[in-house]
């Protein structure tokens, strides 16, 4: 479904070049919801603006269904963590979520519909007429879930969604992530730095390095389907894996080879 | 409804009081320059309401419409090629600085020796006057469009017409309107000016005919009428304004909050 | 309510920080490309007129411009002229910031004052100030005093509206605290009001020299009061196109350093607000 292979991203700066990207392979197949999660800095937002054809890589490629990124896809909606800045306020709740559907050219009877589903979806379906900055962070969050939810996309790509909202928004939004994911069997990749959030929401879990970043692991999160804050958040299994993901993370900080790409690296 | 009334009051309370002591200053006034308010008033009914108002009145506020509405249209349009690019920005905003900074009814004897003194002269002397302010907030209002929302914009596929008048527009709007509202200024400036300097109609023109020829109270009728006109200008203006940034300005409200 | 003018200069919003190397050189690249911006300029009104598409007579080219400003600067009666000028606008600013400034801090100290004028406020200020011009010339003829009343008239309200403005951004608190131990009202406008007005008035200040001086010229254009205009007025009759286009070059020059000094003026005093703003937030 999506294939990122030997993505890298230098950014000239100047005299100075800033490596953010070094080797990026990855492979999400349909269907999935897979989590990305590393150090601070580790260029997690360049490498979801490449996958969603915002920003051109330096080398290696995205390709979806088979198909090479150069501009953004047609099948792709991005979710950012900005939710204050990605939604137009100029434009009501439902106006936002419209917009690109009209872009699309759906028939209007078609966008209607769209827009209210995806509204219900979220738990918004009163909000409609409101202006975004009318609504609280989290909710204004819910309004860009239901604009890419109503796009119809095949990949959902999520950029810290829920990194500026408060702990229990949080949780509540996870959830309607899951929800979502399970009801539309859309392909998620969802990129955090928390690393709680990460297991909890993902099949599996990649983790990266510090920058210049690369794959430091991929962890399959084998925890049951059905998830829940309470039940799984208590899990043993969960503790063991979150564990295991800090752990990786603390060592990527402190740059330590990774298991799998010993020797990798050198200048 | 007494909040209403008590409102009302604060508003009219002290237009009455001037405009009482006005009239009671100079209720017998002899003085050839202040001419009584009772004098004034009626001179205001015999010269603005007849011929005057088809005559004058009505060729300069058409005149200044369409000075203003050119310039809206040619300000916005280079402004946002401008804004949208760094390097056309870079270039072109030194030499726009400075064409901005000339006081732009030195620049009436000027268009004169192109346009001559008629009805053209005076509308590209308003379009000369207004289309800076706005040309220079606009580069800016496109300049800080906000780089999420452009992100995405893009990632939607919104591009094209549709990114200019639902994003690249809008987000530039309370700027282009903070530049509009100078240029209505300066044009009404820019209106009375080209008109007191030569033209055969106008407000301009009459109000400068009656100092000339010391017809006082029409005089003070003229500046009176210029003073309404002004007014009723910056009302509407406001009024569309607070239309179009209804927006905007619950956002600000929200934000401070 | 009112957009408060901050964009009216263009150019001194803060840039939302792209924090990179890249900045320093892109500064220098941009002043490089803005001198090739003014030297285009330069250059096409020299070419227009000398391949014949306009006349030279209406538009006389650069060179011919330059000549002409070279003769203006070595005539004592342009300094003269460009004295009066600065006179009249100077003077004239310096009755309105203070005037404006008075009455706005008078106006928003009283609460009640604030509302029984603002109706007034907001029908006097879209007056157009040239309105004034056959009133000025009945009352002072051709005296300086005409330029100082329609400059003073355009520049009062721009400093007297920010100066409100100002007045209504008083952190509350602090004014809740200032009474609180007990402070006159004289104390409160001196420790309080004031400081946190005080870059709104230097806003105020800034608009108001642009206007100023945009009316001063003005009034000696058309009213004939001594200063540039009058000059520019002179040369138009006399039919001295040149030494009209050189004058006019002039005021522009001259509006370029009244809006890059009070923008400098006012940045010192924002910087200063901000920093101290900075240290209460942190």
């Amino acid at each position: 479904m999506l294939d990122v292979r030997g993505l890298k991203k230098v950014y000239n700066g100047g005299a100075r070049q800033v490596e953010a990207i070094r080797d990026l392979t990855f492979t999400l197949s349909a269907g999935e919801l897979v989590c990305l999660v590393g150090p601070s800095g580790c260029g997690k937002t360049t490498l979801l603006k490449c996958v969603a054809g915002l920003l051109t890589p330096t080398s290696g490629e995205v390709l979806l269904q088979g198909r090479p990124v150069t501009g953004p896809p047609p099948g792709m909606a991005v979710v950012f963590q900005e939710y204050g800045r990605s939604l137009f306020p100029w434009l009501r709740v439902g106006e936002n979520v419209d917009l690109p559907l009209r872009q699309k050219g759906l028939p209007k009877a078609r966008r209607r519909e769209l827009v209210t589903e995806a509204l219900a979806a979220v738990g918004l379906a009163d909000a409609e007429s409101a202006y975004p900055w009318q609504l609280s962070g989290g909710m204004q969050q819910r309004v860009a879930i239901a604009r890419a939810v109503a796009f119809e996309p095949e990949v959902l790509l999520m950029d810290e969604p829920f990194a500026a909202v408060d702990a229990q928004t949080r949780a509540d939004l996870e959830d309607l992530v899951r929800a979502l994911w399970h009801k539309l069997g859309v392909t998620i990749l969802f990129v955090t730095h928390d690393i709680d959030e990460a297991v909890y929401l993902g099949q599996r879990v990649l983790i990266l390095s510090s920058s210049p970043t690369v794959v430091r692991e991929e962890l399959t999160v084998d925890l049951p389907d059905t998830r829940d804050q309470l039940h799984t958040r208590g899990h043993p299994r969960f503790t063991a894996l979150r564990t295991h993901v800090q752990e990786q993370i603390q060592a990527a900080k402190r740059g330590l080879p990774s298991p799998s790409a010993a020797g990798d690296g050198e200048e | 409804m007494t909040a209403i009334a008590r409102k009302v009051a604060a508003a009219l309370a002290l237009p009455v009081v001037l405009f009482a002591v006005w009239w009671l200053a100079t209720g017998s006034s002899e003085n050839f320059y202040f001419p009584s308010l009772r004098v004034i008033l009626s001179s205001f009914g015999e010269v603005w309401t007849g011929d005057r108002l088809v005559t004058d009145v009505l060729p300069s506020v058409l005149r200044l419409l369409c000075g203003y509405l050119a310039a809206v249209v040619i300000a916005v349009t280079a402004g946002v090629v401008i804004g949208s690019s760094p390097r056309i920005r870079a270039f072109a905003e030194p030499a726009l600085e400075f064409l901005r900074a000339i006081p732009p009814p030195v620049l009436v004897p000027i268009i004169m020796l192109f346009a001559g003194i008629g009805d053209v002269m005076k509308i590209v002397v308003i379009v000369f006057g207004c289309v800076w302010p706005i040309l220079l907030n606009t580069v800016e209002g496109v300049r800080a469009v906000d780089g999420v929302l452009l992100d995405t914009a893009r990632s939607y596929g919104i591009g094209g017409v549709a990114r200019l008048r639902h994003l690249v527009l809008r987000s530039a709007s309370p700027q282009i309107f903070a530049g509009m509202r100078q240029a209505l200024s300066l044009g009404i400036i820019l209106m009375v000016i080209s008109e007191m300097f030569a033209a055969s109609n106008g407000l301009g023109f009459a109000i400068v005919q009656f100092q000339r020829s010391f017809a006082i109270p029409s005089m003070w009728s003229g500046i009176l009428l210029l003073g309404i006109l002004g007014f009723l200008l910056s009302l509407v203006f406001r009024l569309v304004e607070s239309r179009a940034l209804s927006w905007y300005h619950g956002l600000r409200r929200s934000q401070r909050s | 309510m009112t957009l408060i003018e901050r964009t009216s200069g263009g150019g001194q919003t803060a840039a939302p920080a792209s924090g990179d190397a890249r900045r320093g050189r892109r500064r220098g690249s941009a002043a490089w490309l803005g001198l090739a911006g003014l030297g285009t300029l330069l250059a096409v009104m020299e070419i227009v007129p000398r391949v014949g598409l306009v006349s030279s007579k209406y538009f006389p080219p650069t060179s011919r411009i330059a000549e002409a400003l070279a003769a203006e600067v070595t005539d004592q009666a342009f300094w003269v002229a460009l004295g009066d000028t600065l006179k009249g606008w100077a003077l004239g600013l310096l009755i309105a910031t203070v005037a404006g400034a008075a009455l706005g801090v008078l106006i928003g100290a009283v609460p009640l004052l604030r509302e029984y004028t603002a109706s007034t406020i907001e029908f006097l200020r879209p007056i157009p100030s040239v309105a004034l011009i056959p009133l000025a010339v009945l009352l002072f003829g051709t005296d300086i005093r005409s330029t100082l009343l329609l400059v003073v008239y355009a520049s009062f309200w721009q400093v007297l509206v920010q100066v409100l403005y100002g007045v209504q951004d008083v952190d509350p608190v602090a004014d809740e605290t200032a009474r609180s131990y007990g402070l006159s009202t004289i104390a409160r406008v001196r420790y309080v009001l004031w400081p946190t007005a005080l870059p709104y008035v230097m806003t105020g200040v800034r608009l108001a020299a642009a206007v100023a001086l945009v009316l001063a010229i003005t009034a000696e254009l058309v009213i004939g009061a001594p200063g540039l205009g009058a000059r520019i007025a002179v040369a138009q009759t006399s039919n001295a196109v040149p030494d009209m286009y050189a004058l006019v070059t002039v005021t522009g020059l001259l509006g370029v350093l009244v809006n890059l000094g009070a923008r400098a003026v006012e940045r010192r005093t924002l910087a200063w607000h901000q920093s101290v703003r900075g240290e209460v937030a942190a």
